[in-house]
């Protein structure tokens, strides 16, 4: 992936941007789907919109295809869906109304930096829909029109918005800026809903969903894949670390319920994060398990629609309370914890058969997490050190100067900060920070969240990217940091490509990976090589040896 | 386009009361009958804007967290930028609507070379900050035309805003700064291609409205004197519901009074209801305590799930066949 993308591609060809916007109005929705690949992505395959039961198009189409396949009452489905949605959300109502249009979310979305349409101002990216909401909904509108920023919904309108809210990651970083904290994410969502309705989704959020919902994950891995790459890294464990595990998969009976994002054992450098989490777990002895019906933490629902997340969601309190734990701990994932913190509780039924979390190393009891029950390992980890539970050495991450980079979600949608800082800061020497600018809430997206990741939208990835990109190259720069520690799952698979295009050189990593690295564990022999296989610092001639 | 179009709408509304002035009759339409149209369709229309939006449910808890979550004891977290409680929440609106707290965040992004740099930019801030209190303090220091005696909060306001005592009659610095204030964000909007590209004449009008509504008070005050004594006795008629029309005021007072008609008017069904919507942002007026206390969503429905027994029924084989517990044989 990156390779291809370095062939195509220029940084100084990309970062050549031209920030004046066009002299035609904004209002004219024409897109050359064509010209403008490289930025778009490909629509939903018909098998996973079936298996969904979800409105599928009448003809198969790609983005530049003249015909989409839409039903015949498209309109009335869209404005029939638009003025449901406004009677069920204030958010979608207030947004519509308040905007003053002063510009100040303008220059803070990635893919605005980093490509200068002026369509990818968050306050534009609302406009599209408002003017619809306008023609539709104000008196203004309907007269003065496009004197008032009102316009016609026109097929045209629809493929516009496909182009622009599928480039946008929903990573909030606008409302974080917004004098009335109106957050483009959520119109994101929204929209993304209404074309769904009309058989308008793309292909890198369908077909994950409908894996998702067959068979737990992802990646569509049947539970037998699951149990052969858990156990397969097991063994590599036990080879670099030199100690046995045991991996509990769907264990009845124990005391957590451990759920990460598929990604940790199927994509690198997701692994090293998951051999992190197994070198933690055995040594304090937890009594957890792995469910392979709920084997997926990332929801891809999340970029689909408030139904789809429920649809997925549902499976994490039923594995739960069909495996009889006590509470649940969650992984290293962006996105999941967006749904986990802000719309589980909401959507599902009280989880009553669960208890509040209690650390059964510390005795520490999550009050905060008293009524989803769940708790994010990186607050789990925290607390272990902060009693002195575990033993570490730091020294064994000294070949890496790490920087960490904040997922838009934890940062914006639950303010998950300071714990990975805290544990970074006691498993590694090196640890360096970002531009102030560019991390904690004011974080830059990968460019490549909210279903983004693919292959075919490439360039808008790498412009979305730049932002962090530039920060990365700055800390490599002053710093020598050569490694980009996160703790999300898109960002494991889509930093690794950004980083060889802005910032070559750097790595990318977990949080629990350098957690692992510097875990002294009970009974081990001495420690040559991390949790890659690479050599320590001052252990380098053994490789020679 | 939009902006030549809303300055033409301007000049018509100030036309009307310059030349409907000397029509007899028309003074009392100016005066009484348009001003209390103007505060009905005001005081209708913000209710109704306002029950419209509480009308919608706030289905999720969705605040935008600016600072670390609560979470372990003994690590400090944002009080006031990622609320926990609901007094956390009070102080972090309050900070919003007294002091711009989130546009006090705004930096300016600048591509240098193939690197990104950002540098602060509290311009919007401060002149937003100037405006919007400059605008209150006047509003407040017209108190003084509708109540007999003055009262006295009005007239410690007039005393500090004229505090510098320069010029005859006093000039009150909030004249100056509202001026200055929306100057700036005319030009701006003006001058900055993207903001440019972006407005539209519900973003310029009211800008040009009150700009204008200021000029005229300016010019009435410092420079062509008008009847006061008029004037008031008008806004204390209305107030007390026993108008009286007066005669022979200068027709510059009428323009001013009919663009503030206008300016109340269209307050509901514009842009400048974000006085109320700030109240009502569910990104803003929540607690983050998802995980501590749990959102009830009114319209929660069921959804189609895939549940464990399907799941093992599809699987069943490959599971026995791996060794995995199944939950029926
Ligand atoms: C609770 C009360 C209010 C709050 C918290 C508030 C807040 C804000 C903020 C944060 C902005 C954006 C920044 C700026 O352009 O200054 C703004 C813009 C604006 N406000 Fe208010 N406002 C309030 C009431 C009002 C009222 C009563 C009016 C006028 C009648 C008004 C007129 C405007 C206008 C015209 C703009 C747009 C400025 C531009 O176009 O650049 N606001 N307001
Ligand atoms: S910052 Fe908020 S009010 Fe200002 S233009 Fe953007 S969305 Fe509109
Ligand atoms: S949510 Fe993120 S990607 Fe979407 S408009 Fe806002 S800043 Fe841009």
């Amino acid at each position: 992936m990156s390779s291809s993308a370095e062939v195509k591609f220029k940084p100084e060809e990309i970062a050549r941007i031209d920030y004046s916007p066009p002299s035609e109005h904004w209002t004219d929705p024409q897109i050359d789907f064509e010209a403008k690949r490289g930025n778009w992505c490909y629509s939903g395959v018909h098998k996973s919109l079936k298996y969904l039961d979800l409105p599928v198009p009448k003809t198969k189409f790609a983005p530049n295809d003249q015909d989409w396949g839409l039903p015949e009452n498209w309109k009335e489905i869209i404005l029939e869906g638009l003025r449901k949605r406004l009677d069920r959300f204030r958010s979608l109502k207030v947004f519509m109304d308040i905007c003053v249009r002063c510009g100040a979310c303008a220059d803070k979305c990635h893919f605005f930096i980093g490509s200068g349409d002026p369509k990818n101002m968050p306050v534009m990216r609302a406009e599209l829909l408002r003017s619809i909401y306008r023609k539709e909904y104000t008196t203004a509108g309907k007269i003065m029109g496009k004197m008032v920023g009102a316009r016609d919904l026109t097929i045209d309108v629809l493929k516009e918005w496909y182009y622009y809210f599928y480039q946008c990651t929903e990573c909030r970083r606008c409302s974080v800026f917004c004098p009335y904290g109106i957050d483009t994410a959520e119109i994101t969502m929204l929209v993304r809903e209404l074309l769904a309705e009309v058989g308008m989704s793309i292909d890198w959020i369908v077909t994950p969903v409908a894996n998702s919902f067959r068979t737990g994950n992802h990646l569509g891995i049947q539970p037998h894949g699951v149990k052969d790459s858990l156990e397969f890294a097991a063994d590599d464990f036990e080879e670099i670390t030199g100690i046995k595990i045991d991996v509990p998969i769907n264990k009845k009976g124990a005391e957590v319920l451990f759920i990460a994002p598929s990604a940790d054992y199927f994509a690198e450098p997701h692994y090293y994060t998951l051999l992190g989490y197994f070198a933690l777990f055995h040594e304090i002895g937890l009594d957890y398990t792995w469910s392979t019906y709920a084997s997926e933490g990332g929801n891809f629902g999340l970029f689909h629609s408030h139904d789809m997340i429920k649809r997925l969601n549902a499976k994490t309190y039923a594995e739960a309370k069909r495996l009889g734990v006590k509470w649940i701990l969650g992984g290293e994932c962006g996105h999941m914890w967006r749904v986990y913190h802000q719309y589980m509780s909401t959507m599902q039924d009280e989880p009553s058969f669960l208890e509040v979390p209690k650390s059964p190393i510390t005795g520490t009891v999550f009050d905060h997490a008293r009524a989803t029950k769940m708790v994010h390992l990186a607050e789990f980890t925290a607390d272990l050190i902060r009693h002195g539970k575990i033993k570490l050495d730091p020294s064994r991450n000294d070949h890496w100067t790490p920087t960490y980079h904040d997922s838009c979600n934890p940062a914006r949608a639950m303010g998950l900060l300071e714990e990975p800082r805290y544990i970074l800061q006691n498993v590694c020497n090196n640890f360096v920070e970002m531009p102030e600018n560019t991390i904690r809430e004011n974080t830059f997206c990968c460019g490549s969240g909210a279903g983004l990741g693919t292959d075919e939208n490439m360039e808008m990835r790498l412009r979305g990217g730049m932002p962090r990109g530039s920060a990365v190259r700055y800390v490599q720069e002053n710093n020598d940091a050569n490694i980009l520690l996160c703790m999300c799952a898109i960002d494991k698979a889509t930093l690794p490509a950004l980083c060889d295009f802005w910032a070559p050189g750097v790595e990318v990593g977990g949080v629990h990976e350098m957690v692992g690295n510097a875990l002294i564990m009970t009974g081990e022999p001495e420690r040559k090589t991390d949790l890659r296989g690479q050599p320590l610092k001052g252990k380098e001639e053994v490789e020679n040896e | 386009m939009s902006l030549w179009f809303s300055i033409f709408l301007l000049i018509v509304l100030i036309a009307i009361p310059l030349i409907g002035a000397s029509i007899p009759g028309f003074p009392l339409l100016l005066g009484v009958i348009i001003p209390y149209a103007a505060i009905a369709i005001f005081l209708v229309g913000f209710v109704m804007r306002i029950i419209g939006w509480a009308k919608s449910p706030v289905p999720f808890r969705i605040p935008t967290t600016s600072g670390q979550e609560k979470s372990l004891d003994w690590i400090k977290y944002a009080k006031y930028d990622n609320p926990h409680t609901f007094w956390g929440v009070v102080v972090r609106m309050a900070l919003e609507i007294f002091f711009f707290r989130s546009l006090f965040r705004n930096t300016k992004a600048e591509l240098r070379g193939q690197k990104i740099v950002y540098g602060s930019n509290k311009y919007l801030w401060a002149a937003g900050l100037a405006f919007h209190y400059s605008f209150l303090v006047i509003f407040i220091r017209h108190f003084k035309y509708f109540v007999e005696p003055i009262p006295g909060f009005v007239s410690l306001i007039q005393f500090f805003d004229g505090f510098f005592q320069v010029g005859l009659p006093i000039l009150y610095l909030t004249d100056a700064l509202i001026v200055a204030a929306l100057g700036f964000l005319l030009l701006r909007r003006l001058l900055d291609s993207r903001l440019r590209h972006l407005s539209h004449a519900a973003d310029w009008f009211p800008l040009l409205l009150i700009l204008g509504i200021a000029s005229t008070g300016i010019l009435m005050r410092y420079f062509i004197k008008i009847d006061v004594v008029s004037a008031k006795e008008l806004g204390t008629g209305l107030l007390s519901f026993s108008p009286v029309v007066p005669i022979g005021v200068n027709p510059l007072f009428y323009i001013h009074l009919f663009l503030v008609c206008t300016l109340i008017a269209m307050f509901p069904f514009s842009k400048l209801m974000h006085l109320g919507g700030i109240f009502l942002s569910p990104t803003r007026n929540l607690a983050n305590n998802n995980r501590a206390v749990r959102h009830v969503n009114p319209w929660n429905y069921d959804v189609k799930v895939h549940t464990y027994e399907e799941y093992e029924d599809e699987f069943r084989d490959v599971m026995k066949a791996a060794d995995m517990p199944l939950d029926k044989e």
